[in-house]
């Protein structure tokens, strides 16, 4: 199950060309790109792991390009996205996220049905793949 | 070259066939940045010369490329070698204009940097440090001013080394991406490509900046004041032409950044004549004038004159 979560995600994968020139834009706006990775896909999991520093001063797309090789050479069997994120006065927060990296094979998420009180019923969704232990995930 | 040509001429998806080279000058906007070359920088005849022979081989480069004759990205990493305050730094950044206008790096701006921004303290702080300062170099030039610094050759251990091969490492493979400039004395220069051999085959051009001739060095000297609206009477004009001839002479000469150091410091002393001898309102021009004694008043001349001179201050003096 191809997950959506961030920018262009009903899109098919953006190719490293589209990748490059979506950055380029965000770093002509004065935002600070950097590169998240994490194996837990589950949407209200907001907390991803840094890849390296957000990069405030590299003017060039090539930087991040050469910062997300280095990235999927090491975590190229997990999720990778983009931030963006705008320091400006008033935003000070992320202005565009996407997933620049997915693992090869997405198994999804199962719905969960829990009876309670009445005929009341709480759904919860889990990821197939977060059921084993972090690290050995999608592998 | 010596990589042959791939001749695959896909004639159905060029459209061009013919280019005009002048228009593509004209147009490109590379005549501007040679018109002001020529204008702003003094002297530095064989560098100007070897900046538009290099123009124009991109040019034709490009035009090529435009042809589909052309596949690879040239190489483009460059060497200046000469003494210092011969104007490297300046021409460096007018290189990155230039190669940004043909469009050979994609944003033009110029990092600065020397041995200290690229080599760490300690082991495995050197690589991240290379990088960060790469990534901040990516679609512009990296500037590495006295390069030799790098490769100190008395200790194999030393740092420098592990930041030749990053660098080296990535011009070759991210060679559309950024152009290295490295520059530096010519003979120390020539020692550091002699035990770096990778890094003479990667760099294409090598440009010498040649010393001022004393004639140039007082027009830039009138260049500079002109720029802060200062300017010098003859006589402090003739007394500035003896400064130079007697600085030349002098030990750490530093060519134009030696004459922008005595401007300073004739700046320096004109302004406390003037607090000193005022008396009532003065004008923009004597605001504005240097004159012979903010120049003679320098160390080189009491050198030159010795004895005498000192002995004729203390008589004026008591």
């Amino acid at each position: 199950m191809h997950i959506t979560q961030g920018a262009f995600s009903f899109l098919p994968p953006l190719t490293d060309e589209q990748i490059a020139r979506q950055v380029q834009y965000c770093i002509d706006k004065g935002w600070a790109v950097s590169l998240e990775f994490t194996d837990d896909p589950h949407p209200r999991n907001t907390y991803w792991d840094m890849w390296g520093h957000p990069m405030f001063d590299n003017p060039d797309a090539a930087a991040l390009m050469l910062e997300l090789k280095a990235c999927r050479k090491v975590y190229g069997d997990r999720y990778i996205r983009l931030v963006a994120f705008d320091s400006s006065h008033g935003w000070e927060s992320v202005r565009l996220s996407f997933i620049v990296n997915r693992p090869a094979v997405e198994p999804g998420f199962r719905l969960e049905r829990q009876e309670t009180a009445g005929r009341g019923i709480r759904y919860t969704t889990r990821s197939y793949a977060a059921g084993r232990p972090a690290g050995e995930r999608y592998g | 070259m010596a990589e042959a040509q791939p001749i695959m001429r896909e004639v159905d998806d060029v459209k061009l066939s013919a280019i005009d080279l002048r228009a593509e000058y004209a147009e490109s906007g590379v005549e501007a940045v040679l018109d002001e070359l020529d204008r702003t920088l003094i002297g530095l005849k064989p560098v100007k010369q070897r900046i538009k022979e290099t123009a124009a081989l991109l040019l034709v480069e490009r035009a090529r490329k435009r042809l589909g004759l052309a596949h690879e990205t040239p190489t483009l990493h460059m060497c200046f070698s000469g003494n210092p305050g011969t104007g490297k730094t300046t021409v460096a950044l007018r290189m990155a204009d230039l190669l940004h206008r043909l469009g050979y790096i994609r944003k033009g701006h110029l990092v600065s940097v020397t041995r200290d921004d690229l080599v760490g303290q300690y082991i495995g702080h050197t690589a991240p440090k290379t990088k960060e300062i790469l990534k901040k170099a990516m679609g512009g030039v990296l500037f590495i001013d006295e390069a030799y610094y790098l490769y100190r050759q008395e200790n194999e251990r030393d740092y420098g080394q592990e930041a030749i091969e990053i660098l080296l490492q990535v011009m070759e493979h991210q060679r559309e991406d950024f152009v290295v400039i490295l520059a530096g004395y010519g003979d120390r220069m020539e020692r550091f490509f002699e035990s770096n051999p990778g890094f003479r085959s990667r760099i294409a051009h090598h440009i010498d900046f040649p010393d001022y001739a004393d004639d140039e060095l007082l027009s830039i000297a009138d260049v500079m004041l002109e720029k802060q609206n200062y300017g010098f009477d003859a006589e402090g004009r003739a007394a500035m032409e003896q400064y130079i001839a007697l600085r030349r002479r002098q030990p750490h000469f530093a060519n134009a950044r030696s004459i922008r150091n005595a401007l300073d410091r004739a700046r320096l002393r004109q302004a406390n004549r003037l607090f000193e001898t005022s008396d009532g309102p003065i004008g923009a021009d004597t605001l504005s004038t240097i004159v012979a004694a903010d120049i003679r008043a320098s160390r080189i001349f009491r050198n030159e004159a010795g004895q005498e001179s000192e002995a004729r201050q203390l008589e004026g003096a008591s």
